[in-house]
């Protein structure tokens, strides 16, 4: 039972992670029918510069929680340029064109984005300095962490403000007229491009959020993280139903609980299950291989598995409506 | 396929330029083995992927299949071989019969994925795919316990290289004056098999199952309202194009001797949609110039700009494996963006993308 609760614990944890970034890809999706591939990068951008700030600023004695502050508050507006710009040049100028094409802008995107990330920040894995001190409470047996509480609630926050800033504001309004239909938004005297854009923003803002509390949670960030982060919180929209942002939240603590309670009970044939994370960027590390972060234990198949059984099973997801067949 | 020029008027013209371009093909690598043995090898991977695009033209050029886990069946055919012909479980079969099993595992495999995801739509059945490719990998990575399949990230070694009747593709040979080491032996084995790919290729385009795919691409109700069943089409598709991949994936494993999940990840499947994508989709030679152009620069850059950056910085800036893959992203954005049939785009193709679609319309979030 104290298994049980403890992956209860550690799969919302790492799910209402999923769920934030599930919303990057839900809401660019409802909006332009686009798979942003590329939002995974923009997480791991988000990581990746928050890191190298918190790292820069541990030393200099400030208290713990206003470096992580200052290290999210540079991630985010980082992040809102890399969307906003991959927006305004991949994808816009591909409006209208066949499905196919900005699927394969936004892989060459992600490519790129990658790329420049190990530029930047090489191979090397980045490790979250010391300096939150973090006290673990018990709960039936269970350990939660004041990390993981802080993330919960984070986590529960940004979705409780993106739900009021789509469904309770003009912008929101206007997402949701444009999302419905492009055209007709247009002529109530919507300025799509503006919504659109803006849409991009706010995804990669929220992505740029559960970057660093992903990179925190786990201890460890590298250019490689975005990619598998990346399709996890894709299965999780999927799962919930791409474009519906309620499903995308649900979708995300779903996978997250299946993917904790899977690795918690395959754990024992594969010891490296449950820490499996951070084993596999080790070996990453020393093989000097790419897109291995957390890609190379059972756990992370079980994302795929959902995502398989969703599609075939019921397409539209939990929460989705039924979508038309053909493109 | 567009012609180059009007064989009917001057047919003794076609069999000039098959004359020529057999002659390069013939001398190629002994040109290439004064440079340096290297970049033999260098054209064996080239023709490698020469193969592997040509089979996910097959999926993705043909059917319109976006499959981005190509690279899975790469690694059936791979794995099939390394384990039938390795100290591994002490299997020593003769290539001419692993290779067709190696087809047929990775058919099958094909079909595994194509059944479950005929219903779904182009960027849906993308990341099926995908994750596809990424269970097999990550199960290729994990089957060393508890029972030893694959030997897991650590690989298997020393698998045999391809020989027929005494005559190993391995070793080096002195034939008639001219020196035959490994990879030229293995180029011509190459080179033979992207001729017999290229062939069932361009039979297979002006096919009833050709016409069949393209009918699907355009336009799925009305090829199904035609008559064309569309699901063993569909699943037709999946098994060619693996079955291709399954043997380019066990020439693969004897020409290296060496195979671990290292070499099946996600980047090798986008590396080839990029060759099929830069090429044009659809076009056999426009897949083949991808695949070539793809191979060879990222090779040459890595011959030049790392000189290069010594020559001017003193030290090494920008890894070439980055640039490398820098020039793979930009290629499917750009081309995208510029030229979205690719550069030799395939004529049917051409036309399909230059129509614009109307504005998509959302169904709300």
């Amino acid at each position: 039972m104290d298994t049980f609760l403890q992956q209860v614990i550690n799969g919302l944890t790492a799910g209402s992670v999923y769920a934030v970034v599930a919303l990057g890809y839900t809401m660019v999706y409802g909006i332009i029918q686009l798979i942003n591939f590329a939002h995974g990068e923009v997480v791991m951008i988000g990581a990746m510069v928050a890191f190298t700030i918190i790292n820069a600023l541990a030393p200099a004695g400030l208290p713990p929680l206003a470096v992580v502050l200052i290290g999210a508050g540079c991630a985010v507006p980082v992040c809102m340029l890399v969307g906003y710009s991959m927006e305004r040049l991949a994808y816009r100028p591909l409006r209208g064109a066949p499905r196919l094409a900005p699927l394969i802008t936004a892989i060459g995107v992600s490519i790129i984005l990658q790329h420049l990330a190990l530029m930047i920040w090489s191979r090397n894995i980045m490790a979250f300095p010391q300096i939150i001190e973090s006290r673990t409470y018990f709960i039936a047996g269970a350990a939660i962490t004041t990390v993981q509480i802080a993330i919960l609630a984070i986590c529960l926050g940004l979705m409780g403000a993106l739900a009021i800033l789509v469904y309770r504001t003009p912008l929101g309004t206007a997402m949701r007229a444009t999302a419905q239909d492009p055209q007709v938004a247009g002529l109530m005297g919507i300025d799509v491009n503006r919504v659109i854009a803006a849409t991009f923003v706010i995804g990669a803002a929220l992505g740029a959020v559960a970057g660093v509390l992903f990179g925190t949670y786990y201890g460890i960030a590298q250019y490689t993280m975005g990619s598998v982060l990346g399709l996890k919180a894709f299965s999780a929209a999927v799962l919930g139903g791409i474009g519906n942002i309620p499903g995308a939240m649900l979708g995300g603590v779903l996978l997250g609980l299946v993917e904790a309670l899977g690795a918690g009970y395959i754990g024992d044939f594969t010891d490296l299950c449950q820490y499996g994370f951070l084993a596999g960027a080790i070996s990453a590390c020393e093989g000097g291989g790419h897109f291995i972060l957390a890609g190379s234990n059972y756990q992370d198949v079980f994302a795929f598995i959902v995502l398989i059984l969703v599609l075939v099973l019921r397409p539209q997801g939990l929460l989705g409506e039924r979508v038309g067949a053909r493109a | 396929m567009r012609p180059l020029f009007d064989a009917r008027a001057r047919p003794w013209l076609l069999w000039v330029g098959f004359a020529l371009v057999g002659l390069a093909l013939t001398l190629l690598p002994f040109a290439l083995a004064q440079v340096g043995t290297t970049w033999v090898r260098i054209a064996n991977y080239a023709m490698l992927y020469v193969l592997l695009a040509l089979g996910l033209n097959i999926v993705v050029g043909f059917a319109g299949l976006l499959d981005l886990g190509y690279i899975a069946f790469y690694a059936v055919g791979a794995y099939t071989y390394a384990l039938l012909a390795s100290p591994h479980f002490n299997l020593h079969l003769p290539f001419w019969v692993i290779l067709p099993i190696g087809a047929a595992i990775a058919a099958l495999f094909g079909v595994l994925l194509g059944a479950p995801t005929l219903k779904l739509r182009g960027d849906y059945l993308a990341i099926v795919t995908l994750g596809f490719g990424e269970i097999i990998r990550i199960f290729l990575n994990n089957l060393s316990r508890p029972v030893n399949i694959t030997n897991g990230p650590i690989g298997i070694a020393r698998i045999d290289p391809f020989s027929l009747d005494g005559f190993s593709f391995g070793t080096y040979d002195t034939v008639l004056g001219l020196e035959f080491s490994a990879p030229i032996k293995y180029y011509y084995l190459l080179v033979l098999v992207a001729l017999a790919i290229i062939v069932v290729n361009l039979r297979l385009q002006n096919s009833r199952i050709g016409r069949a795919w393209e009918a699907i691409r355009e336009d799925e109700i009305a090829a199904r309202s035609m008559g064309i069943n569309t699901r063993n089409m569909k699943l037709l598709a999946f098994a060619m194009g693996a079955s291709f991949g399954g043997v380019a994936g066990g020439m693969f494993s004897a020409i290296q001797g060496f195979i671990s999940p290292e070499s099946f990840v996600l980047v090798e499947s986008i590396m080839v949609v990029s060759m099929v994508v830069l090429g044009g989709m659809g076009n056999i030679w426009g897949v083949i110039l991808g695949a070539l152009l793809l191979s060879f620069v990222p090779e040459i850059l890595r011959w030049t700009v790392e000189p290069a950056q010594h020559a001017l910085f003193g030290r090494m800036l920008v890894e070439p494996e980055v640039i490398r893959m820098l020039l793979f992203g930009l290629a499917l954005v750009l081309v995208m963006l510029f030229r979205p049939a690719g550069l030799l785009p395939s004529s049917v193709r051409k036309r399909e993308l230059a129509e614009r679609s109307e504005t998509p319309v959302g169904h709300g979030l």
